[in-house]
């Protein structure tokens, strides 16, 4: 493949959950790759409580 | 339908229960009565027209990603660090826990649209730990990486934390 052909798009969000950039290579108007990568940010986390007596 | 980030419910009862294993082995139960085991942890890509959230129990293989590279069921996670806690005061604290490695999915073409990764526990009949949500995505022939947040009290992908 003559990879001068190819068109190479990229992007990236980045937000209070994620930063997540992606690659993509084109040809000839068709999409030929396309990869993603995503860094979770954010936990899912569970509160815990000891009742009191009385 | 929608995808929800969440820690599943049933996970917390387990918790109680002694069910889930996570990370370096600390425990000798349930398996063997000589030696520490540890359960493995799975990670599976769920389509963005799925319903994975807090009520999810269990693994299951509908309305998950299929396609080219992809098994079904997911990747298994890295596990090679344990959970940890620390103490904020005399009567708060934090139990927090991370996967010690990126989740990736190599190779793979997953052309319908996902938005979630359920982490399960495999060795414990897949049963549900939680749900993850991020931005819609699409795969050709190409790498899925997902890089989990640092392992700290305000950041690991689990916490427990005393209210």
């Amino acid at each position: 493949m003559d990879e001068s052909l190819l068109e190479k798009r990229e992007g990236s969000v980045d937000n209070d959950n994620e930063y997540t950039t992606w690659v993509e290579y084109w040809l000839e108007g068709e999409l030929v790759h396309r990869s993603a990568h995503v860094q979770l940010k954010k936990a899912v986390g569970l509160k815990v409580e000891a009742a009191s007596f009385g | 339908m929608a995808n929800t980030q969440a820690m599943c419910t049933s996970f917390m009862k387990q918790l109680m229960l002694g069910e889930h294993q996570l990370g370096t082995a600390t425990l000798t139960s349930r398996t063997s009565l000589t030696a520490p085991t540890t359960d493995t942890l799975k990670a599976a890509l769920y389509l963005a027209t799925a319903t994975v959230n807090a009520g999810t129990t269990a693994y299951s293989a509908s309305n998950e990603v299929s396609g080219t590279g992809y098994s079904a069921g997911g990747e298994t996670v890295t596990i090679a660090t344990a959970p940890n806690s620390t103490n904020s005061s005399s009567t708060a604290g934090v139990a927090f826990f991370t996967p010690s490695a990126s989740i990736t999915y190599t190779t793979v073409t997953l052309a319908t649209a996902f938005d979630a990764v359920l982490i399960y526990n495999s060795t414990q009949s897949n049963k549900a730990i939680s749900v993850h949500t991020f931005g819609s995505q699409t795969v050709t022939a190409g790498t899925f990486t997902l890089t989990m947040p640092s392992n700290t009290t305000t950041t690991a992908l689990i916490r427990l934390a005393t209210t």
